[in-house]
């Protein structure tokens, strides 16, 4: 597994290459990973899954999800991928849920806790390195202790983050080294240090130092650190990492966002915020097309009246109802001003949803909680979701970072879904 | 007497029988509908509120479904029949481009609503979601549907529960008989919307044979069984089945309302019926259940963590190409993917059954099929049902 840079201008352009047991996937980098939940894209099977297009190809799969489910893939010994129903997916094993929320306080010197359905699971290097070989994931991040996200953690637990995640890096590299289920995958090592500078270069450099697959820079999910020192953070830290092994974070998933993570450095994502906009009944609708095409330009008007639209009607009612979570990026479809609105959810899209359905009918999906509601939620949000990275690259490949840049951020500071009347 | 007409002498008749099972009353066909041909023996899913519960138009129409179900009385209050209309019609809402079927929302008043009360003019009702009061009459049902497009209408009938006794009874097979003649004068496109009729008569012989004679008197496309399926004893139920489909003309289709159990499609079928409906078979999708010829998993339970087969080897539906027991069992504790996995499947298991009779009617061999689906569903033959050997003993199928 390589990355292959072709060009680094603000941003790292390039291809994953190598992939998988047969070495023959590829990601295009800047990209993200499919979003999984107990192995299952939500809410869509097989079918459903097939018709969004762009999806990534490698999934992520949630440790918690998966190791309830040791002893069952011991048992079948054929690995998780062929186990879930992907038997061609390229596996990415991470150590927590990126939407499951997990509770300060649980970790120590020798175990690092998991939230599983069944509630907390404890886990030891030896016992993570079993689960890893039942599993046998293309890719997994190594047990780590993250558990610096909580706001002010102060230097000493900063540095335990990081002394604690090395070890358990030193004794997974030895077990992984030792375990032939496991010789055709890759290692990420964590890059840990909460908000304090020497303690995240300490990390990174340690961890480059050893013969780690990639690297995931962790502690960087909430809104708990102020963004200026975030973003300095990852800049410092992706500086000290080798050009050639992709770097992933985790917990960063909205538009702006991963955009400027994308300038510092950052090659993967996660796709769980299409899942949470599903979740909450909303559609995505932000533009990210800044091609001076003038028929695209009319579709991103359109885009940005529905962003302006958002909350600027006095339906206090539905607002209140909606998720304070809702982002400038998509719009609530549970709003009655969508029940007699027969356009598509997006104007332009070449979704399955958008293609055959009008935001009424998903209103009425809504709002008599019928299922179809988030499958077609699903399909549309990844979708969008998938293109907007693929849009990533090609502005990087035309020079256009900025641009894309510019829209997206400008979009960002639009009313948000959950303003209040009058604001 | 001089019964009402549909509209003009009509189009060629809705059914074309292919073949007819030379012992039992089974036959194979075809109805002739305007949004495409639907081979029958049918089974219809239920998309109560214009959606087949989690499966997508295209998964449907992917599984052979070439007609299915919407509810009046729920696609009536959320999102109103004016919404459907300026939407262009429930095909166009649901973006569904095979048939559809709605039933006339008088089922669902009656036995979802506690505070309804039932006239000569209609059923009336407060709406749960408004609290206004709303009278369903005949041509309030019919005007509904009318809006909603869909292929098969059905008359609005006085619905009394199938264990129900007594002078009620007659009351609500009389009123239904009137109540056909209003809808048929109020159904405004009855050359794309087909009305039926509904025989009542609850478990009673005499009623249900009186409404029959009123019945089919009528012009109307097709005729349903209603008033059955209700919990009323199966020995009753079958009886009243066949005494229905003695009567019926041979040349219109015989849709058998909420049934949905496999053995019952199939001694329906052998005592003539061309169409079923049921909640059933997505229903217990949703509580971990596949069904399979055998009779069905219960994928939540622990037997199935490490059972690493298909829910059924010889299904070639989505979910078992893909997926096995194991997997959908850790599934089907957390996520919604999981009972899409066995909607997909039951529905898949319900078509094909229905397929296999159809082409076992077309081999002239259905009474062989029947025989092998008994011994596959129960093993012995002491485990068949009574009821089902002495049903088919009356369509003329014996187990030997
Ligand atoms: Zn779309
Ligand atoms: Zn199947």
């Amino acid at each position: 597994m390589k990355v292959k840079l072709c060009g680094v201008g603000g941003g790292r352009l390039g291809t994953l290459v190598g992939l998988g047991r047969s070495g023959a996937a590829a990601l295009a980098l800047p990209g993200c990973l499919l979003y999984t939940r107990t192995g299952s894209a939500p809410h869509l099977t097989c079918d459903t899954l097939q018709a969004v297009s762009g999806v990534p190809a490698v999934a992520q799969l949630t440790l918690p999800t998966v190791a309830e489910l040791h002893e069952v893939l011991e048992e079948y010994k054929e690995g998780a991928a062929k186990f879930i129903g992907m038997p061609d997916a390229v596996l990415y094993c991470s150590l927590h849920d990126p939407v499951a929320p997990c509770p300060s306080g649980y970790n120590t010197n020798k175990t690092v806790s998991l939230w599983g359905n069944s509630g907390r699971m404890e886990m030891t290097a030896s016992k993570f390195m079993d689960i890893q070989r039942a599993i046998q994931p293309d890719w997994f991040q190594c047990i780590s202790d993250g558990d610096t996200i909580s706001g002010e953690v102060g230097r000493k637990r900063a540095k335990k983050s990081v002394d604690r995640s090395l070890s358990f890096l030193d004794v997974c590299l030895q077990l992984l080294e030792k375990s032939p289920e496991l010789q055709g995958s890759v290692m990420f090592g964590a890059i840990e240090g909460g908000d304090i500078l020497e303690e995240r270069l300490r990390s990174a450099r340690e961890t480059a130092k050893r013969p780690v697959g990639g690297f995931l820079l962790d502690g960087f999910q909430g809104c708990a650190m102020a963004k200026e020192t975030k973003l300095k953070l990852i800049a410092s830290v992706t500086a000290e990492l080798p050009e050639d092994k992709p770097r992933i974070i985790h917990g960063v998933g909205k538009p702006d966002e991963v955009l400027e993570c994308i300038e510092r450095g950052v090659d993967i994502f996660e796709s769980f915020f299409p899942f949470q906009v599903t979740e909450r009944g909303c559609a995505l609708v932000f533009s990210y097309d800044c091609h001076p095409d003038p028929e695209a330009a009319v579709l991103k008007q359109n885009g940005a009246q529905d962003l302006d639209k958002n909350g600027a009607e006095k339906d206090q009612d539905e607002i209140a109802k909606a998720d304070p979570e809702i982002t400038p990026f998509e719009i609530f479809l549970k709003d009655k001003r969508y029940q007699d609105d027969f356009g598509p959810l997006l104007e332009g899209c070449t979704c399955y949803c958008c293609q055959r359905h009008t935001r009424a009918y998903v209103h009425h999906l809504l709002v008599t909680n019928e299922l179809l509601a988030g499958v077609l939620l699903m399909m549309h949000n990844f979708q969008h979701y998938f293109s907007f990275f693929s849009a990533i690259r090609d502005a990087l490949r035309d020079d256009k970072l900025d641009q894309l840049k510019n829209l997206v951020f400008r979009q960002a500071l639009q009313g948000p879904g959950n303003a209040k009347p009058g604001q | 007497m001089a019964a009402p007409m549909a509209a003009g002498p009509g189009p060629a008749p809705l059914l074309r029988v292919v073949a007819e099972c030379g012992r039992s009353r089974a036959r194979a066909g075809e109805l002739r509908l305007p949004h495409g041909p639907v081979p029958c023996p049918v089974f219809m899913p239920v998309g109560t509120r214009g959606t087949a519960k989690g499966v997508t138009a295209a998964q449907l129409a992917a599984l052979g479904c070439r007609i299915c179900l919407g509810n009046t009385y729920h696609l009536g209050t959320r999102p109103g029949p004016e919404l459907v209309q300026r939407a262009g019609g429930l095909h166009s809402f649901m973006d569904w481009p095979h048939n559809l079927l709605t039933d006339s929302g008088g089922f669902q008043m009656v036995s979802l609503v506690e505070l309804s009360e039932v006239t000569e003019e209609g059923v009336r009702f407060r709406s749960p979601y408004g609290g206004e009061e709303i009278l369903l009459s005949p041509e309030k049902s019919i005007e509904i549907q009318n809006a909603l497009g869909a292929d098969i209408v059905m008359q609005l009938d006085d619905v009394v529960s199938s264990t129900t006794t007594g002078p009620r009874v007659e009351e609500a097979m009389h009123r239904s008989v009137r109540w056909l003649d209003r809808c048929i004068a109020a159904n405004r496109r009855p050359e794309r919307q087909n009305l039926f009729a509904i025989i009542q008569g609850g478990l009673d012989p005499a009623l249900r044979t009186q409404c029959l004679e009123e019945m089919t008197r009528r012009d109307v496309p097709g005729f349903a069984i209603g008033g059955l399926s209700g919990g009323e004893e199966k020995d009753r139920f079958w009886r009243m089945v066949k005494l229905s489909t003695d009567r019926l003309p041979r040349d219109k289709p015989r849709y058998l309302m909420g049934v949905g159990y496999a053995t019952d499609l199939v001694v329906c079928v052998a005592l003539g019926c061309d169409m079923f409906d049921c909640v059933f078979p997505t229903r217990t999708a949703r509580f971990g259940s596949a069904l399979v010829p055998w009779g069905s998993l219960q994928l939540k339970n622990k037997q199935f963590a490490k059972d690493f087969r298909p829910i059924d080897e010889k299904c070639r539906c989505p979910t078992c190409q893909r997926h096995s027991r194991a997997y959908l069992h850790a599934l089907v504790r957390s996520e919604t993917a999981a009972l899409h996995h066995l909607t997909v499947h039951n529905i898949a298991y319900q078509l094909n059954l229905m397929g296999s009779i159809r082409e076992s009617i077309l081999a002239q061999r259905f009474p062989e099929f029947v025989r092998e689906f008994l011994s596959t569903m129960y093993g012995a033959r002491e485990r068949v049902p009574a009821w089902v050997l002495e049903a088919l003993g009356a369509a003329g199928i014996t187990l030997d």
